[in-house]
């Protein structure tokens, strides 16, 4: 396995024995997890497998009781949200993910603000990826539909030129045309480079497109595969896939 | 009374609660709090102008150092009080607010006293527009607003800062999840806030006159403009601040003057009971 | 001051923070117990007043009023006044949430000063209303005294009942967890509108001795910061959610609060309004300096505190 402490050959993220959840009460018991970089891993399960809450326990947004989450090395448990996107991380919530009295333009401003350098460049290769984005860049966000939102969602948390992309459930509430069209261009992200760790309920397409799946189920590891394997496994289709 | 001259009277009120709007409503966009002390504030930043007024300095040059210096107060009070109660339970926030508020307008009180003051003692003498009385101050007052409102619009539209501030207005998590430098911003919406709330109380003591308890008294029509507008809406503020100040001026109509008040207090009741996201959809608290 | 001054003054300061300790009890069933965030404390102090006082005074050309009841009808009417207004208010604001809803109690509480002061015909206006009988036409201090503490202990006895019935327990929920007890199917609107109009019938009581002890009201005496901003202090300095901590608070914010004013008395007379604004200031300061090292108050309620928990979670 990984000597997860050397940054030569450290995963992008290695999440390490992890509990946590929100006050008192623990929703991850002993979750393990890791990312190579370039590499796309889901995170699948059914509903409130806690898929959600260890990625946001991977964001610093729910505490750590146990365990320990490392990006390329370093130990970034517990740390604030503010200080893990300068490091390269970006975050990608399911709902609330823009800012919808801001224009698409400022959205991706925004996210360009933790950068060192400018951020021009990068908006354009980001309106190259979305272009109705580009027609649309004055627009406040708000009143975009689901898909153009998460276009948006998405341009503002590839600002950083992000060393690790997390998306969580980036499909949700999407019209079927639009899924397949997020599966494409969460595909064409990584084609960059960049890595990326997505939770999805569209299991089956998401596992299609992915390198490895993890199956979580009530807070625990429950599989772990490559995403092939995982769709092949009828096992796994049954319990935790809904069968699709 | 004449409703021309009311109207007019009203957009020159309306103006000065408009800018006290703008900064209270920044205020409840990112820190998520009602600022008790936002009215005795406007009353700092008057009172300090007074005293450069009373050295000799022309009123629009002494409202620089007012603006700066309650800035200064702002943040002061910020990171004294505010900062480490924030993270004990949103409601000590207000009584620390209105426990601020006493104390600044005590100590306004035991410096300059409980009377009347003005800027410039003696009479001006009103111009006649197409039959309205429109008083030079007057004047002032509807210049300065609009000064401050484009210096507003270009900060918030047209500057990181400014941008930021929106956007923790607009979603204070994803602003966090951003990157975006939370502790910074929120100073930074201070000193925006304290500038705004000075220079209205500098018109308010132009149009009016000084008294201790002059910016206590705008309070409750400003938090009525905020909420109008859409609270965390900045220009919801400023529409609100003129939608109130007409509304309390041509209300003498039908009311006895004295309950002006009791206008703004019910426009926000309303608004509170039947759209409580007021005109240009504000934050939820 | 000699033996018999420093008798009359403890008789004065006890019945004042007696009646003091009655609005603190008040409050704290509003606040303490069911989590209702009034800032308009004043208003109902004030309305409980002058209902009695135009209840229990002799007829005057000045103001309405005048029938010459007794304190008892006076506090039963000043009790009514008080609790129909909460209704109407509350009717219209207990759902909002603290802020907005401390801003509407806020905005009553001045309407409800400049009404005592615009309709003068009513209310006497800015002049007041004078000579407003004491308990039993008795001119003893003695009696009003006795009259306040009795009404203190029933008052105390009652809130404590109500604070352990189900009642009580059932506001405490909601005051903790207002989701989780409206899955449970409790009506929060109407428990919470409840504990408004109680606590407000019993500033009331407050409102009508305090007319029956002074003798005289005027609008002054209402304004935010003694009517208000006072109770409030006492309230969190003792312990919000504990009734012996509203009253331990009265007592100890009331000596501090009178201490003070016999310091500022000895200064020259020109500063008198300047020393007024100095205790404010301090008392102010006070609070801020309470809420910082120990907003439970001296005697923090046994189960979880309203205010005092550390939230993480915030900036």
């Amino acid at each position: 396995m990984h000597d997860t402490s050397n940054p030569v050959q450290a995963p992008m993220l290695a999440v390490e024995g992890v509990s946590g959840g929100y006050g008192d009460v623990n929703i991850l018991e002993d979750v393990d997890l890791h990312v190579v970089a370039g590499e796309l891993v889901v995170i699948v399960g059914p509903n409130g497998a806690g898929k959600s809450t260890l990625m946001k326990a991977a964001f610093g947004l729910v505490r750590v009781s146990a365990g320990r989450i490392r990006l390329q090395g370093d130990d970034i448990t517990n740390i604030s949200p503010d200080r893990l996107a300068r490091r390269g991380m970006s975050y990608v919530p399911q709902e609330a993910n823009v800012f919808p009295t801001l224009s698409v333009q400022e959205n991706l401003e925004i996210g360009g603000y933790a950068r060192v350098e400018d951020g021009r460049r990068q908006m354009q290769h980001i309106f190259e990826l979305f272009p109705k984005l580009a027609e649309r860049r004055k627009q406040p966000a708000g009143v975009m539909s689901g898909g153009e939102r998460q276009m948006v969602a998405m341009g503002r948390a590839l600002m950083i030129e992000p060393r690790l992309l997390m998306l969580d459930e980036p499909t949700a509430g999407l019209a079927p045309a639009y899924v397949s069209q997020v599966f494409d261009w969460i595909r064409a992200i990584n084609g960059e480079g960049i890595s990326i760790l997505m939770v999805e309920q569209n299991a089956k397409q998401a596992l299609a497109i992915a390198d490895r799946g993890y199956v979580l189920a009530t807070g625990r590891n429950r599989h772990h595969d490559t995403g092939a394997n995982l769709l092949a496994d009828p096992e796994v289709a049954d319990m935790f896939l809904g069968g699709r | 009374m004449d409703i021309l001259q009311l109207i007019y009277d009203g957009v020159v009120l309306g103006s000065i609660l408009a800018l006290g709007a703008i900064g209270v409503t920044m205020i409840f966009g990112v820190l998520r709090f009602a600022h008790f002390a936002h009215g005795d504030l406007m009353t700092v930043g008057a009172y300090i102008a007074f005293v450069f007024v009373q050295l000799g300095w022309p009123i629009w040059l002494a409202a620089l150092p007012a603006i700066a210096l309650t800035a200064v107060v702002a943040v002061v009070l910020d990171q004294l009080f505010y900062r480490r109660l924030r993270r004990v339970a949103p409601v000590i926030l207000l009584i620390s607010s209105f426990a601020t508020a006493l104390m600044l307008r005590a100590l306004v009180q035991i410096v300059w006293g409980p009377d009347n003051q003005v800027y410039e003692k003696g009479i001006s003498i009103p111009y006649r527009v197409a039959g309205l009385v429109v008083t030079p101050d007057s004047l002032k007052v509807l210049a300065g607003a609009a000064i401050m409102v484009v210096l507003v619009h270009l900060f918030l539209a047209h500057t990181r800062m400014g941008k930021s501030m929106r956007a923790m207005s607009d979603n204070i998590d994803l602003a966090r999840i951003s990157g975006i430098p939370v502790s910074r911003v929120i100073i930074w919406t201070w000193v925006f806030a304290a500038a705004l709330t000075a220079v209205a109380g500098i018109l308010l003591g132009m149009n009016t006159r000084l008294i201790p308890t002059m910016g206590w008294n705008a309070l409750l029509p400003i938090f009525a403009a905020a909420i109008l507008g859409g609270v965390g809406r900045p220009y919801g503020a400023v529409l609100g601040g003129l939608i109130i100040g007409l509304a309390m001026n041509l209300s003498v109509v039908f009311i006895p003057s004295a309950y002006k008040l009791a206008v703004a207090f019910v426009i926000m009741i309303a608004v509170l009971i039947l759209r409580p996201q007021g005109l240009l959809k504000g934050i939820k608290l | 001051m000699s033996a018999i001054g420093l008798y009359q003054y403890g008789l004065y300061f006890l019945t004042s923070a007696g009646i003091f300790g009655i609005m603190a009890l008040a409050l704290n069933l509003q606040w303490g117990l069911s989590g209702v965030f009034n800032l308009g404390i004043a208003g109902f102090f004030a309305v409980g007043a002058y209902a009695s006082a135009l209840m229990t005074g002799a007829p005057a050309a000045d103001h309405w009023g005048g029938f010459a009841l007794s304190l008892p009808v006076g506090i039963v009417v000043a009790m009514a006044c008080c609790a129909l207004l909460a209704l109407v208010i509350g009717a219209a604001t207990i759902r909002l949430r603290s802020d907005y809803l401390a801003i509407a109690t806020l905005g009553i509480a001045e309407i409800i000063r400049l009404v005592i002061k615009n309709e003068g015909e009513v209310t006497g206006g800015v002049r007041g209303i004078v000579n407003i009988p004491k308990p039993f036409d008795s001119s003893s201090q003695l009696v009003m005294l006795a009259v306040v503490a009795g009404t203190l202990v029933v008052l105390y006895w009652l809130v404590e009942r109500a604070r352990v019935a189900p009642w009580g327990r059932v506001l405490r929920g909601i005051r903790e967890n207002e989701d989780g007890a409206m899955a449970a199917g409790k009506n929060v609107t109407r428990f919470r509108l409840e504990a408004f109009v109680v606590g407000s019938a019993f500033m009331g009581v407050g409102g009508a001795l305090y007319a029956s002890f002074i003798g005289f009201i005027s609008p002054e005496a209402f304004e935010p910061v003694y009517g208000t901003f006072l109770i409030w202090v006492m309230l969190i300095a003792g312990g919000s959610g504990n009734n012996i901590g509203a009253l331990v608070g009265t007592f100890l914010v009331w000596l501090v609060w009178t201490f003070s004013s016999m310091l500022t008395d000895l200064l020259p007379g020109a500063m008198a309004t300047q020393a007024g604004a100095v205790r404010i200031f301090l008392i102010g300061l006070m609070l801020q300096v309470i809420l910082l090292i120990r907003p439970q108050g001296l005697l923090p309620e046994r189960s979880p505190p309203l205010i005092g928990r550390r939230d993480k979670t915030r900036e």
